[in-house]
């Protein structure tokens, strides 16, 4: 048993890190910065929404960014066209995040591989087209503009916290989630389906529960991001959310989970960075995802832990 | 709500017929070579694109349909030949860096024709309209309904009439048996991957003159491809023309009956072949 105490210590290491490290940033950084901190923190969860599928279910979704983008569209609707309070609002924005993403699962459990790639970057692209043309309801491409944050958590630090606070919960719930029995099974699944099949799993209502449930983390994401952001477009549900999104999970390392807060960080801080020169992003991404299918697809924690086997 | 009448019902067919052109060559190189080369979109934008220029530059639409046809193929073999077979074999990180291609060639498209919204100009043979059984239809989206049976036709011809076309049926049904009979089929890999994105190439050009070329249009076309293979099955031609009748007249349907949420009913059909026949309609495991 002693590798199971070694995981868990090398998790409630994770936890530490990240509380000490996001927990200090504010007294130390420019205003600017901690922004950018706490959309490393948002994007951090989506990825590991992504990474409980792609790390311990085996099937890699391009379907997150949809439902995380659906829930910012939520919560911005109700507070700003509907006038709602904002607290109900991100309840809602994750409740129906949830519900689509049982829609979705229904679909996604019949397939595996690349199939269910294809069907979940399908059923985002459907997300996204309908935000783009329903445009009586989502404003189309000019999008809505949210009404601000609650006076609870107005000021950009308190926000931060409170970002900080439900990141690191959700955190603490996904990685309780991957380590019960449900996840083992998980894993068990993405090894040989067939033989968890054969054991008496029923693997489909595992991989049911298993994408519903991320989609629930993806939504509480998106809810974070509507707060943050306060403001809405259909590029808040487009392919390249999902697409930048599992980049963090794979750069961070596929199934490492504390990694996608690394992969959040490297994305997201490049992505500030390049877009201080120029307005190629789109670009930028689109080489680095090739240059990281090439060279890493481990992703950079992946690629340093077979390093470190290679020299024992 | 609106009744459909021929009109509607010839411009669910057009739209069908294009999406048939791109989508058989989606489906082809899925159905062969196992990889879904999300850049499919991006290729026919990119030849929408270079359809375009060229057409507005020499005034000669076969002359722009050539050139489009012409350098995505090109394109097409530098992506198989420059990145893919890097990754060759491992399915998962062949899709993603595929679709970091589409963002690549989506953004170069951005930096050279911007973000503007362009038509390919139809030729002056092409323009106005027929009368016909009491109603007047544009001649050009007629032309695109005869080029999609034409190249339904040619590609069926191909596949089943033509060495190349057993060797690529063989393919599909067990690459390393073809190869064990000394077959080099790698290069009918590369044939066909070819083949398959001057598809995309022609269906940009084609579709350019009448759905117009805009930047998110790839994600658009993309979408409908997806949706007619997994409708069809991957590497059936004849599930890619089902799946594409299916999409474009459940497309023009939708427009008609609910403008704004279209793009919602493609999900139904969708759903339904999941449901049932997970592989697609003509899909084999």
């Amino acid at each position: 048993m002693s590798s199971t105490v070694s995981a868990i210590q090398r998790s409630a290491l994770g936890f530490v890190l990240v509380l000490v490290i996001f927990g200090t940033l504010p007294l130390v950084v420019s205003s600017y910065q901690m922004s950018i901190a706490n959309e490393i923190l948002i994007f951090a969860l989506l990825a590991m929404s992504i990474d409980v599928l792609a790390g311990y279910a085996g099937r890699t979704s391009l379907g997150h960014g949809a439902l995380f983008g659906i829930s910012t569209y939520v919560v911005i609707y109700w507070t700003s066209v509907y006038g709602g309070s904002a607290w109900v609002g991100c309840l809602l924005g994750v409740v129906v995040a949830t519900l689509v993403a049982a829609i979705f699962a229904a679909f996604a459990v019949r397939v595996s591989g690349v199939y269910f790639l294809l069907l979940t970057l399908a059923l985002g692209m459907i997300v996204w087209g309908v935000c783009l043309r329903w445009t009586s309801i989502t404003g189309g491409e000019n999008g809505i503009r949210g009404v601000g944050r609650p006076d609870l958590i107005a000021s950009p630090t308190a926000f931060y916290y409170a970002t900080l606070a439900v990141v690191l919960l959700m955190t603490f719930l996904i990685w309780r989630f991957v380590r019960s029995p449900f996840g083992l099974t998980l894993r068990g699944i993405r090894d040989s389906e067939s033989r968890m099949r054969s054991l008496g799993y029923g693997t489909s209502a595992h991989m049911f529960v298993a994408f519903t449930v991320t989609g629930f983390f993806a939504g509480v994401a998106g809810a974070l991001y509507a707060l943050f952001n306060n403001f809405v477009s259909p590029s808040t549900v487009q392919l390249s959310q999902s697409v930048e999104g599992l980049l963090m999970a794979i750069i961070g390392g596929i199934g490492t989970l504390f990694g996608s807060f690394i992969g959040a960080a490297a994305i997201i801080m490049l992505e500030n960075f390049v877009s201080a020169y120029t307005a190629r992003w789109q670009m930028v991404l689109g080489v680095m995802f090739i240059v990281t299918m090439i060279f890493a697809p481990q992703g950079i924690l992946g690629t340093l832990r077979m390093l470190l086997i290679r020299k024992r | 709500m609106a009744s459909l009448n021929l009109v509607q019902i010839l411009n669910g067919l057009t739209l069908a017929a294009l999406l048939f052109i791109v989508a058989s060559g989606f489906t082809l190189i899925f159905g062969l070579l196992r990889i879904v080369n999300l850049a499919h979109g991006a290729l026919y934008l990119f030849g929408g694109y270079i359809g375009y220029s060229v057409t507005l530059g020499t005034g000669n639409f076969v002359l722009g349909l050539v050139a489009s046809m012409l350098f995505v193929a090109f394109l097409g073999l530098i992506i198989d030949q420059g990145l893919l077979r890097f990754v060759r074999g491992f399915v998962l990180r062949e899709v993603l860096l595929t679709l970091g291609v589409a963002f690549v060639l989506n953004d170069i498209a951005l930096v050279i024709w911007g973000g503007d919204t362009f038509s390919v100009q139809i030729p002056a043979m092409l323009r106005g309209a027929v009368r016909f059984a009491g109603i007047y239809y544009p001649t050009y989206r007629l032309f695109v309904l005869g080029l999609g049976i034409l190249v339904f036709i040619a590609l069926w011809l191909l596949l089943n009439r033509t060495r190349l076309g057993a060797l690529i049926r063989a393919g599909v049904d067990d690459a390393e048996m073809v190869e064990a009979m000394g077959i080099n089929i790698r290069r009918v890999f590369l044939a066909t991957s070819m083949l398959g994105a001057s598809l995309a190439g022609l269906g940009g050009t084609i579709g350019g003159a009448f759905l117009t070329l805009y930047p998110t249009a790839d994600s658009e076309i993309l979408v409908f491809s997806l949706a007619i293979v997994i409708i069809g099955g991957s590497g059936s031609l004849v599930g890619a023309a089902v799946g594409a009748l299916l999409v474009g007249m459940l497309n023009t349907i939708g427009q008609v009956m609910f403008p704004e949420l279209a793009y919602f009913v493609i999900f139904g059909p969708m759903a339904a072949i999941l449901a049932f026949r997970p592989l697609g309609l003509f899909g084999r495991a």
